[in-house]
């Protein structure tokens, strides 16, 4: 029974890793309807930068800091230079182009502060908890808190104030949005800068996890799962999607995979996915589109 | 019969024609070449650029160091280009078409395929274009059978040395093979063709000796392990072979760490074994243990004189110098040095000349890198003794054990760990035989015996 408690604590911990990362795509799509397939590299690219000031001899917060600002900027740069020429175009084209940008947000990354694999020590004691028979990461606990504590503050931000308010009119109907004045290019560099902020936060957690290398841009895959499940446009069920895609991960690694004779992990998760596309296409969260026909 | 048909005949003919005159063409051209071509298909941008970049770094430095002091081999200096795969099979194969052709009349002696997946792509392909690729600590085991597999040279140590090294630094440490019996050693693989390939000599060993095999598998990328650690926790391995591949290793090391499992234990493979693997585990990396062909460290003869004809002059191709002397650096110079040697070898025969990819081939076939040989480079202690004949393109099979302290690796064995080659070979050769059997390949006579 100890076992299969580890099991299941390890992987709903892992599950709300999945799910700082799939915040950041929720933000985007809730704001503007688009899926930005570019959240992995921004997700690279804010680890990447904030490892190479620490690097250079800054400290912990001015590094952040200044790696904000660079999110931030970045993200004015996208509305400005990529989006704000798409205003109307069909939500195809506006995945397509951030199809695009991941690929030159990974080059600009790689050229800018090389290729190399760093580590990143956010000074966080990565020692296991004994909590009666069963271990517990303090790393993953620290990072289910940070998680929590986002959801929150995304949550009232986007329920409780106008630019939240606005962001969700122009998710459900651009055109009227904009007819009653709301300023869509200006709500679209907050979304992204905020999108950036939650991509630090994810490149700082899995950085300091894994190490701060390429292959976090394929921490998406995890966050894909959990966006199906959770829906698209909830930032409380990414918490819920990535618990559930954790947990069951976990548990049919363990109590499958010598059944099927390999690891099942990575699929399983989209069984678990596209069961739930069956049942409830909109997620367990999402917002159900009603059109009239 | 139609001038239609009469023109595509005539077409034929001469396409056969051509075809037929390729070699002497190339045997022409080699004689009139002055430089000998070495084309590199390499990675420095995309997912695994940092591994590339110090491979390429050491690679260049040894041809500039052939080129620069020794005035090349024989006096025919290297001239090469690159071709930027990222590693992907689809770019690795268009890259060789590219240049399979040579250049200035100087043709391909060698391809380096650098990629487990590339290199099985291009067997068949460097078969019909009668050029050898060299492909040290991956590609296919069984291609150790030069009968079967005449161009591919998994030289040096392959998947299978590589597991029996490690079982044979376990024993070691244990006081002996007959202290194998009733341990258990846990294997966490990628779960790939290049993970699984390690399971065939381990069920083979572990009968032989009488340990208990556990076999792990990790999905790629690795980035969560947290299932897997819990199931070593749950099944208390004596040892874990690691045999992972880019982030797998950090979080592996990290993910044993949380579960208390001790990092002194894990054996990680080739490709658990870098610098590059194991800084981003922090701290909790002290004490972890890889097998490798490449050993790091910067004390070698051959990389002092490196340091001082080529990285102190400015002439490296190395951005990063701290990355000079490490694993990947390393592995590049010992590719670099046998590539030369065995072009040497084919210049000893053909004459000093650039050689052709059939020339080149002989060359490797006929390499005998003994311990005299290794000291006049300079690379004794680097590069293992090694010969290689048609029926054993591997020729070497030893590995080192290196243990990181936190800072560098550090080399703990004694000398090189031998695998079992003479229980494995067997093996190996019936593979092969079912590999021809299955592609209709008549194997070549063993002509070195």
């Amino acid at each position: 029974m100890s076992f299969f408690l580890e099991t299941l604590v390890g992987g709903l911990l892992a599950g709300v890793m999945y799910s700082l990362v799939a915040i950041g795509f929720v933000l985007i799509y809730k704001a503007s309807g688009i899926f930005n397939f570019a959240q992995g590299s921004m997700v690279l690219f804010a680890a990447l930068a904030f490892v190479t000031l620490r690097e250079a001899g800054w400290g912990f917060v001015p590094a952040l800091l200044v790696t904000l600002v660079v999110m931030v900027a970045g993200a004015i740069a996208i509305e400005r230079f990529v989006l704000r020429a798409l205003i109307g175009q069909s939500d195809l084209t506006l995945f397509m182009a951030t199809l695009g940008l991941s690929f030159v947000i990974e080059g600009l990354a790689q050229l800018f502060m090389g290729a190399s694999v760093h580590e990143l020590n956010l000074g966080i004691d990565d020692i296991p908890i004994e909590v009666g028979p069963i271990l517990v990461s303090q790393f993953d606990l620290l990072a289910a808190v940070t998680a929590g504590a986002l959801v929150i503050s995304l949550s009232l931000f986007f329920n409780f104030t106008r630019i939240g308010i606005s962001l969700r009119a122009i998710a459900d109907d651009p055109l009227a949005a904009q007819s009653i004045g709301i300023r869509l290019p200006t709500l679209w560099r907050i979304v992204w800068g905020v999108a950036g902020l939650v991509a630090l936060v994810a490149g700082l957690l899995w950085g300091a996890r894994q190490g701060v290398q390429f292959s976090l841009t394929l921490v998406v895959l995890k966050a894909l799962p959990v966006l199906i499940i959770g829906g698209f446009t909830s930032i409380g069920g990414a918490i819920v999607g990535g618990l559930l895609i954790g947990a069951s991960e976990s548990l049919a690694e363990i109590y499958l995979g010598d059944l099927l004779g390999g690891s099942v992990s990575t699929w399983f998760a989209y069984v678990v996915a596209l069961a739930f596309l069956l049942i409830r296409p909109a997620g367990l969260f999402g917002d159900r589109a009603i059109e009239r026909v | 019969m139609s001038s239609r048909l009469k023109k595509a005949l005539r077409g034929l003919a001469f396409a056969a024609l051509a075809l037929a005159a390729v070699p002497s063409v190339f045997s022409a051209a080699a004689e009139e070449a002055k430089q000998q071509y070495f084309p590199l298909a390499t990675f420095r941008v995309g997912a695994y650029a940092s591994s590339g970049i110090p491979v390429w770094a050491g690679e260049i430095d040894y041809f500039r160091y052939i080129n620069e002091v020794e005035g090349g081999i024989n006096g025919v200096k290297l001239f090469w280009d690159e071709c930027e795969t990222e590693w992907e099979v689809e770019k690795g194969v268009e890259c060789y078409e590219r240049v399979k052709a040579g250049k200035d009349g100087s043709p391909v002696p060698i391809f380096l395929p650098h990629g487990d997946p590339i290199s099985k792509a291009l067997t068949e392909k460097t078969v019909a274009d009668k050029i050898p690729q060299i492909t040290i600590a991956y590609g296919r085991t069984e291609s150790i059978d030069g009968r079967v597999f005449p161009y591919s040279f998994p030289v040096l140590f392959s998947f299978w040395s590589e597991a029996s090294s490690v079982i044979n630094h376990i024993a070691e440490i244990e006081g002996g093979k007959e202290k194998l019996k009733g341990l258990k050693i846990a294997t966490v693989y990628h779960d790939s063709p290049y993970g699984k390939e390690t399971q065939v000599p381990l069920d083979f060993l572990a009968k032989t000796y009488g340990f208990e095999n556990i076999q792990i598998p990790v999905p790629h990328p690795g980035n969560e392990q947290s299932a897997q650690w819990a199931k070593i926790r749950q099944l208390k391995p004596d040892y874990v072979f690691l045999r992972g591949w880019g982030v797998m290793t950090p979080v592996a090391i990290k993910t044993a760490a949380k579960t208390g499992f001790p990092v002194d234990h894990i054996i990680g493979g080739i490709w658990s074994g870098s610098e590059e693997d194991v800084r981003p585990a922090g701290a909790v990396g002290k004490g972890y243990k890889a097998v490798t062909p490449f050993p790091a460290g910067a004390d070698f003869e051959i990389l002092k004189k490196l340091k001082a004809n080529i990285v102190d002059k400015g002439l490296s191709d190395l951005k990063d110098p701290k990355s000079f002397g490490s694993v990947y650096y390393n592995s590049g110079v010992i590719e670099a040095i046998i590539s030369v040697e065995a072009i040497r070898k084919a210049q000893s025969k053909f004459g000093n000349r650039p050689v052709t990819g059939e020339e080149a081939q002989w060359g490797l076939e006929n390499l005998k890198l003994d311990e005299a040989r290794l000291k006049e480079i300079g690379a004794d202690g680097l590069v293992q003794p090694l010969e290689l004949s048609i029926k054993d393109h591997e020729g070497g099979g030893a590995g080192k054990i290196l243990q990181w302290d936190g800072e560098k690796w550090n080399i703990v064995s004694n000398g090189w760990v031998r695998s079992d080659r003479e229980l494995l070979l067997p093996l190996i050769y019936e593979r092969a035989a079912a590999y021809a059997k299955e592609k209709g390949i008549t194997p070549r006579p063993d002509v070195s015996n």
